[in-house]
């Protein structure tokens, strides 16, 4: 099986440490995380846990069934990049001038959809967001120019058939019964430990 | 009693349910609320609340103070294994709370219920680098089922209770609770325990699906070789009465895993021995034979499948486990059966056809007799006066009948102890299966022993990993706690010994440890003691241990380079079992 890109999505309760629980099940096996973004979700109290890497899908149904282990994770879904709609956003700090003298550096910024965010005197912030490759595109295109600092963001990302959490959650919520404890025949012959 | 008595009975205990107690205190009640009575710890100062909490409630908890942070846990487990409780240790801050990690971490990857709470410092302190200040919560992530820091008293009954429904619910697993200093002197309003019976996020036992069940009974119904093999989920779920009705409706033999030994007696008509490594020939050698293979509560270990992609090629596979995330993990089952065993089995059997295999259990047999003569008979009967580790094993086996609990520690004499010993009941074998940790088997007796009192607990452990938790001895010595102790001495690490021995060209690089006198020791604990060597001693030794009234130590000293055989040799497959 071939190595590709999946977006694991989980939904998990908002517990301090959580994060370091389902970052050791990756670790733990040697695989990188490409991207990780943690966000709340359509319901309150519920978080989401957007994870990119780049794995077989064996290995990433194993991965999804470790997490789901965790006793703080509703639910974890894989997905292929064409089951996804997906978002990444990136700020480009560039010197001011060189937008004002070059004229094609201010084509490039509206060829590429970019947003001016903060405009000084010295230095202008310009935001785009979008797949990976259009913001590679426009770094690469930018760095001749003198670009002075990137960042970009995790990736977000949607599954297009997901009816939403509301109705899983609601099975999560029915409330099981607990088990009982089946306590051992010799316990309570306490006395009988003492012998010496 | 009449109804205003009982209106005033339950007005008083709504009044009782109000109280202003400590953070301290608020452990004692919840512990006494799961029915705790037992507790293995070792105080410290930042524990020392719990314990002045727990001075006022020393009647009803018993606490068992252990030598060393590690035997509290393997203790802990020793109680949870032979009493089908959760194990409850104590220990305080930084260096106490990470000797508990060894534990942990083989209670995490054997399933023991346990639960640790562990002191902090004040919450104030945390991430300053203070006094016995360790970041316990993240070094034990990896090796708890789930952890928990508590830093205001009033959070204490509510996480004792997710705690201990965690830890003994679905798969369990070890859980630890750290509460910060200022959380056990905090004085709070406890307003009464409410066991925890739902956690949103967690489900400890997946919905069974009947179509699965179907379509496995229909495999099971067809198969002409259908071989069964079963781990400690039969234990933990306490399914032994419903796994023994599947099997013997059914006529399938069956194999156990390490930890699943004990849970059908070990004469069973359809038992035929354990897998693994050096387990029993047949089953090793049948599992590449079989037509449908059916694994129930195991989790297929490299140390039983042995060389993975040569495994069961040829087979079915019909997998029933607690754990979703076991299903395929290892070897990819045609039909996963999600559940807890306890409600699958029955399911099972119900459509399952009455059957015998008479043929094919027939060829299990065949392999045994060629394992007696090649590898039992030697064992039991040496051409040599040394003796072997065992013909001990036989003679406890003629002295218990079978009726007693074995602790085993790590190594040859685990192997060997796991291969002979023969058990009649559930909850009886209690070893370090996954994590092979040496050094668990004596602090473990000590809790096997409490987990079920009345019953004979026999540890056997090797030269080496005696002297790992040997420090214990105190434990059993302050606590009288009535355990018969065989240390098999070889004056080797021996496993090891035998690998280097197998595949390292003899090259016995420091494998040969030096032990003191053992029973020179166990005196100075005044704990009685022998030791023996010659066969006609033996006997008389071990019955001589086991009359005795308390703890006894009994040194076998047994043949130096004796090997461990059947043996399936790393990245081979189990039908490539060595007899020598």
């Amino acid at each position: 099986m071939q190595k590709q890109e999946f977006t694991i999505t989980v939904y998990t309760e908002n517990q301090i440490g959580l994060l370091n629980r389902i970052a050791i099940i990756f670790s733990r096996r040697k695989i990188n995380i490409e991207s990780l973004n943690t966000s709340p979700s359509e319901i309150e109290s519920v978080h989401r846990f957007t994870i990119v890497i780049n794995e077989t899908e064996e290995v990433v149904r194993k991965l999804c069934r470790q997490i789901e282990k965790q006793v703080e994770v509703l639910k974890a879904y894989f997905n292929t990049n064409d089951e996804l709609v997906w978002q990444e956003l990136a700020l480009y700090k560039v010197p001011t001038e060189i937008i004002a003298d070059k004229v094609k550096v201010e084509r490039l910024l509206r060829e590429y959809g970019a947003r001016a965010v903060a405009i000084r005197r010295d230095y202008t912030v310009f935001e785009t967001s979008g797949h990976l490759e259009e913001i590679e595109g426009l770094i690469r295109a930018l760095e001749p120019y003198g670009l002075i600092e990137f960042v970009r963001s995790a990736r977000v990302a949607i599954i297009k058939d997901s009816k939403g959490f509301h109705e899983k959650l609601k099975e999560f919520e029915s409330v099981e019964p607990g088990t009982n404890v089946i306590e051992n025949e010799y316990l309570g012959k306490q006395d009988e430990v003492f012998t010496m | 009693m009449s109804t205003i008595e009982l209106a005033a009975e339950k007005a008083k205990s709504v009044i009782q349910q109000v109280e202003n107690i400590s953070g301290g205190e608020a452990v004692m009640k919840a512990l006494l609320c799961e029915k705790v009575n037992t507790i293995f710890g070792y105080p410290g100062g930042a524990i020392m609340p719990i314990y002045d909490a727990l001075y006022d409630y020393q009647e009803r908890l018993h606490h068992i103070l252990v030598r060393h942070e590690q035997g509290a846990v393997h203790a802990a487990q020793g109680f949870a294994r032979t009493s089908g409780k959760t194990g409850v240790v104590f220990a305080t801050s930084g260096p106490g709370a990470t000797n508990l990690v060894t534990g942990l971490a083989d209670a995490m990857i054997d399933s023991t219920p346990v639960v640790c709470i562990t002191g902090q410092v004040f919450a104030h302190l945390l991430g300053t680098d203070a006094f016995q200040e360790t970041d316990v919560v993240n070094i034990t992530t990896p090796v708890t089922k789930w952890n928990y820091q508590v830093t205001d008293a009033s959070e204490i009954p509510a996480i004792l209770a997710k705690a201990f429904y965690i830890a003994r619910t679905g798969r369990p697993g070890p859980v630890l609770i750290d509460i910060t200093k200022n959380a056990q002197l905090q004085k709070f309003d406890f307003t009464g325990y409410t066991p925890c019976t739902h956690i949103r996020s967690y489900r400890p036992k997946p919905y069974v699906r009947r179509k699965y069940i179907e379509q496995a009974a229909a495999l099971i119904n067809e198969a002409k070789k259908p071989f069964i093999i079963f781990g400690q989920g039969i234990i933990l779920g306490k399914a032994e009465k419903e796994f023994r009705e599947f099997i013997e409706k059914s006529g399938i033999p069956a194999a156990w895993t390490i930890l699943g030994m004990s849970a059908i007696p070990t004469d069973h008509p359809l038992a035929v021995g354990m897998l693994g490594m050096h387990g029993n020939y047949g089953p090793n050698v049948l599992t590449n034979d079989c037509d449908v293979l059916i694994a129930v509560g195991m989790r297929f270990d490299d140390r039983v499948t042995g060389r993975l992609d040569k495994y069961a090629k040829q087979a079915k596979v019909i997998h029933l486990d607690i754990d979703p995330s076991e299903i395929d993990k290892n070897v990819k089952a045609m039909i996963p059966v999600w559940g807890d065993c306890k409600e699958t089995l029955p399911l099972l059997t119900e459509l399952v056809q009455k059957k015998t295999h008479p043929e094919w259990l027939q060829r299990f047999r065949d392999f045994q007799r060629e394992e007696e003569k090649q590898c039992i008979e030697p064992e039991m009967k040496p051409s040599t006066d040394v003796l072997s580790m065992g013909e001990v094993i036989h003679q406890i086996n003629e002295l218990t009948k079978g009726e007693a609990i074995i602790v085993s520690d790590v190594g040859q004499h685990q192997m060997v102890a796991c291969r002979y010993a023969q058990f009649k009941h559930s909850n009886s074998n209690i070893t370090s299966g996954g994590l092979g940790t040496m050094g668990f088997a004596l602090p473990a007796a000590i809790g096997a022993k409490f987990g079920a009192p009345a019953r004979t607990v026999i540890a056997i452990i090797g030269d080496g990993g005696f002297q790992m938790t040997i420090q214990e001895l105190g434990t059993i010595m302050q606590s009288k706690v009535n355990v018969k102790i065989v240390i098999l001495n070889n004056e080797f690490l021996g496993m090891v010994r035998q690998w280097q021995e197998l595949f390292h060209d003899r090259r016995y690089s420091f494998v040969d440890i030096t032990s003191p006198d053992f029973v020179a020791v166990a005196k100075g604990y005044y704990i009685e003691g022998r030791s023996v060597s010659k066969r006609d001693e033996l006997r008389n030794a071990l019955s001589g241990m086991l009359d005795h009234q308390g703890p006894y130590l009994l040194e076998v000293k047994v043949g130096k380079e004796n090997n461990v055989f059947p043996m399936v040799p790393q990245g081979c497959s189990v039908a490539e079992i060595r007899l020598k």
